[in-house]
């Protein structure tokens, strides 16, 4: 079954068309990208998905439930997590803070006054698996605020990976990394992948990303389905050369 | 936590409490009296009250003064009708803030930044008014008279808060103890943390599963029955009820006790309240200006201190 399923969704804000009828199916346990020329609504078509708004038509099936209009919280509560293009962080709060509010919202804790010992205990067990996982441990007790951008954006997908989700929605993870970095998170990606068995839907500017890491691609073009095949297919794919590749070339 | 931040909390918690325990011992010979602690305890519990939402929450609320005036009102209307015990009066006003707080507040909670303080001044001066012009009920502009606190009964004793200063004091500060205690606790807990999470980004904070609104809500009313607590208190250390107390430039002046104190510390809103009833009561005997003397003090404290007078204590790294 199809981790998710998304019919026919299309946003309008007033007169323009952000996304326009998209459909799109991930299998569980695909690493699936999404590209696409600056404007071609990779992100609004991303925040349909998260629930940042709700779509002007269409349906959207996770986990075989329909969560079209279902708010963001509750999303994540059914197992989707995401990042944001220009990192979302708590930024006056420690690295280990940071991820343990995903931890404790992931174990329900989210209402409650008082924790117990074990469950402090289990909770930081959790949060210091992400962050071995993430490569953060050293840096654990640095404030957020004054990491450097990649480690910034590191501590994000922490805070997602904290939720243990079963869709992981990356938007433009390596978005402002050196080449040392961009390298670092590739290898980072590929290791949830195949390690954590987790599904991974990403947008990516970068090609050699896309095309070392992709199950398949997803191209958008003006907010329209533009193509959709292995990166073998893409590749050779003459629409998706003129609309994008061409372009960059 | 570090351990050196541990330490350092659990010292400010030793002076602090020292300092209040301390209280009606050490203010006299400083030119204090027992009776000007009291009244810095009361608007304290206020301020923190009003800083749980705005610096632990990151949620301004202006009209904050309407809860404060409920449990004032609660306690004094309670003491006059309805029972002749002065903690349970205090129950009642809390009760009547936060069952307020908490209806007004679902209404609330949806506006962000400028126009939720605008919404809670409307709701605040809406309150202002009903006891302004419920004359027969509230005593209106000349406020609410004809009760006094109650000495406790402890059946084989009892103590004696009506005339006795400083034995008020320490009743005043059982319940600021218990309410600071409450919140303490509430802050170190997961929920406390998700309020944290909410001030510092509240888009990351929905998108790790917070329901936003619910948790502010909780937020908003809790704080509500704290500062019902510390109007009780208010009124039953002046023995009367004002409308003024209602009104938004009150909630103004806790505000401004928690910005000059600190926001971001638990303490802070202690100092900023000490500082400003302390002003108060030296320059309103000099001038009648003297809010003007406060105001001035409080644009230095922003320029020069914008963590507020205890947040340059605070390090900016916990490395």
């Amino acid at each position: 079954m199809n981790i998710l399923d998304i019919r026919n969704v299309s946003k309008r804000f007033g007169n323009l068309v952000a996304v326009r009828e998209v459909s799109l199916a991930v299998a569980r346990g695909e690493l699936r990208a999404i590209i696409g020329p600056n404007g071609a609504g990779k992100t609004t078509f991303f925040n349909l998905i998260s629930g940042f708004f709700p779509p002007t038509a269409g349906a959207i099936v996770f986990d075989g439930r329909d969560i079209t209009a279902l708010p963001a919280y509750r999303r994540v509560a059914l197992g989707m997590a995401r990042t944001f293009q220009i990192t979302e962080i708590f930024p006056e709060l420690t690295v280990f803070e940071n991820v343990r509010v995903g931890a404790e919202m992931k174990a329900g804790y989210g209402l409650r006054p008082y924790l117990g010992r074990t469950e402090t205990a289990a909770i930081k067990r959790a949060v210091d698996e992400v962050l071995d996982l993430v490569g953060l441990q050293a840096k654990a007790h640095r404030l957020v605020g004054e990491l450097a951008h990649g480690d910034q954006r590191c501590a994000e997908i922490a805070m997602a990976l904290s939720l243990a989700p079963h869709l992981l929605l990356l938007d433009e993870p390596t978005a402002g990394m050196g080449d040392q970095e961009t390298y670092q998170i590739t290898q980072l990606v590929r290791r949830l992948h195949r390690e954590k068995n987790c599904t991974i839907v990403l947008i990516e500017h970068d090609m050699r990303v896309v095309f070392h890491l992709a199950d398949r691609i997803t191209v958008l073009d003006q907010g329209a389905l533009l193509a959709e095949g292995s990166p073998q297919e893409i590749a050779a794919n003459t629409a998706v050369q003129e609309a994008y590749l061409g372009k960059t070339a | 936590m570090s351990k050196a931040l541990a330490a350092r909390s659990l010292v400010a918690l030793v002076i602090v409490w020292t300092l209040l325990l301390l209280a009606p011992y050490w203010l006299p010979p400083f030119g204090g009296y027992t009776a000007l602690g009291t009244r810095v305890l009361v608007l304290a519990l206020a301020a923190m009250s009003v800083n749980f939402l705005l610096g632990f929450t990151g949620v301004l609320s202006f009209g904050h003064a309407a809860y404060f005036g409920l449990g004032a009102y609660g306690a004094g209307l309670s003491l006059k009708f309805l029972t002749m015990s002065s903690p349970l009066s205090i129950f009642y006003g809390m009760l009547l803030a936060g069952i307020a707080g908490a209806i007004l507040g679902a209404l609330i909670v949806r506006r962000r930044g400028v126009y939720f303080a605008m919404v809670t001044i409307a709701f605040g001066q809406v309150f202002y008014y009903i006891a302004f012009q419920w004359s027969s009920l509230t005593g209106g502009d000349d406020g609410l008279r004809g009760f006094s606190r109650q000495p406790l009964d402890f059946g084989l004793f009892s103590v004696d808060i009506l005339s006795n200063a400083n034995a008020f004091y320490y009743f005043v500060l059982f319940f600021f103890a218990l309410v600071t205690a409450v919140m303490a606790v509430i802050l170190r807990s997961p929920f406390g943390r998700t309020m944290v999470a909410i001030r510092e980004n509240e888009r990351r904070a929905r998108f790790l599963g917070i329901p936003v609104e619910r948790h502010i809500w909780i937020a908003f009313t809790l704080s509500c029955f704290f500062i019902g607590v510390a109007g009780a208190l208010y009124a039953l250390t002046n023995n009367f009820a004002d409308p003024r107390g209602l009104h938004y430039s009150q909630s103004g002046d806790f505000v401004m006790m928690a910005v000059m104190g600190g926001m971001r510390t638990f303490w802070g809103p202690l100092l900023g309240a000490a500082v400003f009833v302390i002003l108060q009561d030296y320059l309103s005997s000099v001038t009648v200006n003297w809010m003007s003397f406060v105001g001035l003090l409080f644009v230095l404290v922003v320029l020069f201190f914008p963590r507020g007078l205890l947040g340059f204590i605070r390090p900016t790294s916990k490395a």
